[in-house]
């Protein structure tokens, strides 16, 4: 059934007419050694199907037990975003037809969750906005299908699936929220804001290594437009799967558009799941949900419930870590950051990044400078996450030492970050094989210094008549013929002695 | 009383993929019916004292430390499948059960 969909109506006139309404999930893969009721390992990148067994593979006989460390974490999510643990809770069959689950049901929780209502706190342009939790539940992740015969590798078009179950079942954390409301024209930085907070939050308790581009964060982006604040929520889509943060804010962004576009030209919005399509920026329609729901769930009977000791949890929450809402100030005001700078940090994700290379020795506005201008740079050219590059907080301290000791400047310094990124080894094995030294040995200066006096007798004449800001031509020429290599402030010493000036 | 109608029983056979000619679906939705009666008599006897169970042991927090065992190899875990192919589980296209 193919629908004509009406114009986007673009953003800002979209905003002002409507009210925007917002639901996330986000799916977060747990760092667990094992898998959530088997001992299958969850290490990303094996060969297909090495990492199954007849538990996971849901074959006759075999028998799910919980992992104790998933549990744990579970409860550490929850308290961390301010959500009360349930005393008691129970596992229920989600049931459906669909390969990516060998057993036909996957094992979650449904009206029993772990942690429930919660609250966390997001700053955008300065506002504050309560993002209200309605859950965290635990559950299994699904296998990886490969749609084999269609043009794109995409499910539309396949001619057969090929699955690896590899996936299936790794320690997987649901996180819903309430209704987002009041964020108006916000909405899709908002959206963003709570993904990296949630982001941030997961890897400060060490939960999960939160690598978007592999899949163990990703966010279900619900939203709806009403006329006004006052009126019914309007009908939603789902926006599923979103990998990136700059997807989330794309994504919402897009369908505020596009739902504004439908009830203007006095149409239903289709209550459905959409497709997140990274390289066009749009979204196509999924599923129906109206009659995709039926999941006719029930209490799992192999396992038992949970019940969390409350002794335990209180232990649990007393050991948490810094909140990222005090962390962030602290940081800021040990490093002394503007809340200019502090915001341009956030948004590129550098915090850890800086924290850590400050914590291997370099200065903050140094860490600062080449996350946020040269490996910022990098990152976006090459359209990932800051901290997915090859770049480690102890290589950009390796290079500003050296900075700092003389032996590089900026220039080259950039240089070693670049043989770096192209896979040439450590900033020192970089060095060493691309010959980056700076040149402050006067003997090796000299011959260039010499030369650069000779070809330039006016400019020389200059200088000694008292224009010594005319030196910075010679220097030019210095640096010219050494490649950029030369120490700048040890060559205008040079030249300013030999024409006899004092400086 | 009839607690379950045709309908009813044409969408779970739906749902579990079962095909079921018309007569069948009469047939079961009797059989259920008297099955589904026969469950409601016990709540009968459950008084507002006693909570629905879906476990017959009072059993609580049965876990196991997170490590990991061996897995199959990929030709084990394939080898109950039906069809394979590049190490996967070869399965029929699901766009028919998507859309």
């Amino acid at each position: 059934m193919k629908t004509v969909e009406p114009d986007l109506v673009p953003y800002d006139e979209a905003v002002a007419a409507y009210d925007v309404v917002m639901g996330i999930e986000v799916h977060v893969e747990l760092s667990t050694a094992s898998k959530m009721f088997c001992g299958c390992s969850t290490a990303f990148g094996a060969e297909p199907n090495t990492q199954t067994c007849p538990t996971c593979l849901g074959l006759p006989g075999s028998l799910p037990v919980l992992n104790q460390q998933a549990v744990e974490s579970a409860i550490r999510i929850g308290l961390a975003l301010g959500c009360d643990v349930a005393e008691w809770c129970r596992f229920a069959r989600k049931n459906y037809f669909y390969p990516d689950m060998p057993k036909n049901f996957q094992t979650s929780q449904y009206d029993e969750p772990i942690c429930f209502d919660g609250a966390t706190t997001v700053e955008v342009e300065g506002r504050e906005f309560v993002i209200p939790i309605e859950r965290a539940h635990m559950e299994e992740d699904t296998g990886k299908s490969l749609h084999v015969g269609g043009a794109t590798g995409r499910i539309h078009g396949a001619d057969h699936s090929l699955v690896d179950y590899n996936r299936a079942g790794i320690p997987l954390i649901e996180i819903v929220t309430k209704p987002i409301e009041g964020t108006g024209a916000l909405a899709p930085q908002v959206a963003r804001a709570y993904v990296a907070h949630l982001r941030d939050l997961l890897r400060s308790l060490g939960v999960s290594d939160v690598r978007m581009e592999q899949g163990s964060l990703r966010a279900d982006l619900n939203v709806s437009l009403r006329r006004a604040p006052e009126a019914p929520f309007g009908t939603r889509s789902e926006t599923k799967n979103v990998n990136s943060l700059r997807s989330v804010e794309r994504a919402v962004r897009y369908e505020i558009s596009r739902h504004a576009g439908i009830i203007d030209a006095g149409m239903k919005v289709t209550q459905e799941t959409r497709h997140w399509h990274e390289d066009t920026g749009i979204t196509t329609a999924g599923r129906s949900k109206e009659q995709a729901e039926d999941y006719r769930y029930f209490p799992e009977p192999d396992l038992v419930p949970v019940a969390p000791e409350r002794a335990w949890v209180e232990q649990l929450k007393a050991a948490l870590p810094e909140p990222p809402a005090v962390r962030r100030p602290r940081l800021q005001a040990g490093w002394g950051f503007s809340d200019l700078e502090m915001r341009d940090v956030l948004n590129v994700g550098a915090l850890d990044l800086i924290e850590q290379t400050v914590a291997a020795g370099t200065a903050p506005a140094a860490a600062r400078k080449w996350w946020l201008t040269e490996l910022a740079r990098r990152a976006n050219e090459q359209g990932v996450e800051l901290d997915a590059l090859p770049v480690t907080p102890a290589h950009v301290a390796t290079v500003q030492s050296l900075v700092d000791a003389g032996e590089l400047n900026d220039k080259l310094a950039r240089q070693v970050f670049e043989g770096v990124l192209a896979g040439e080894g450590t900033p020192e094995q970089v060095v060493e094989k691309r010959g980056l030294k700076l040149v402050s040995d006067d003997g090796a200066l000299t011959a260039a210094v010499e030369e650069a006096l000779a070809a330039n007798p006016d400019v020389v004449a200059k200088v000694r008549g008292g224009k010594h800001q005319a030196a910075g031509a010679l220097v030019g020429a210095v640096m010219k013929a050494t490649k950029g290599q030369a120490d700048a402030a040890r060559v205008r010493e040079l030249l300013l002695e030999r024409i006899g000036v004092d400086h | 009383m009839s607690s379950i109608t045709r309908d009813e029983v044409a969408h779970l056979a739906r749902l579990a993929r079962l095909q079921l000619p018309e007569d069948e679906l009469e047939h079961y939705a009797g059989q259920l019916d008297a099955i589904l009666h026969a469950v409601a008599r016990v709540t009968e006897v459950a008084g507002e004292d006693v909570p629905p169970t879906s476990h017959p042991l009072p059993l609580v927090n049965v876990t196991r430390p997170d490590e990991t065992h061996r897995s199959l190899t990929a030709e084990e875990a394939l080898s109950g499948a039906p069809a394979a192919e590049d190490s996967r589980f070869r399965v029929p296209r699901i766009l028919g059960e998507e859309a």
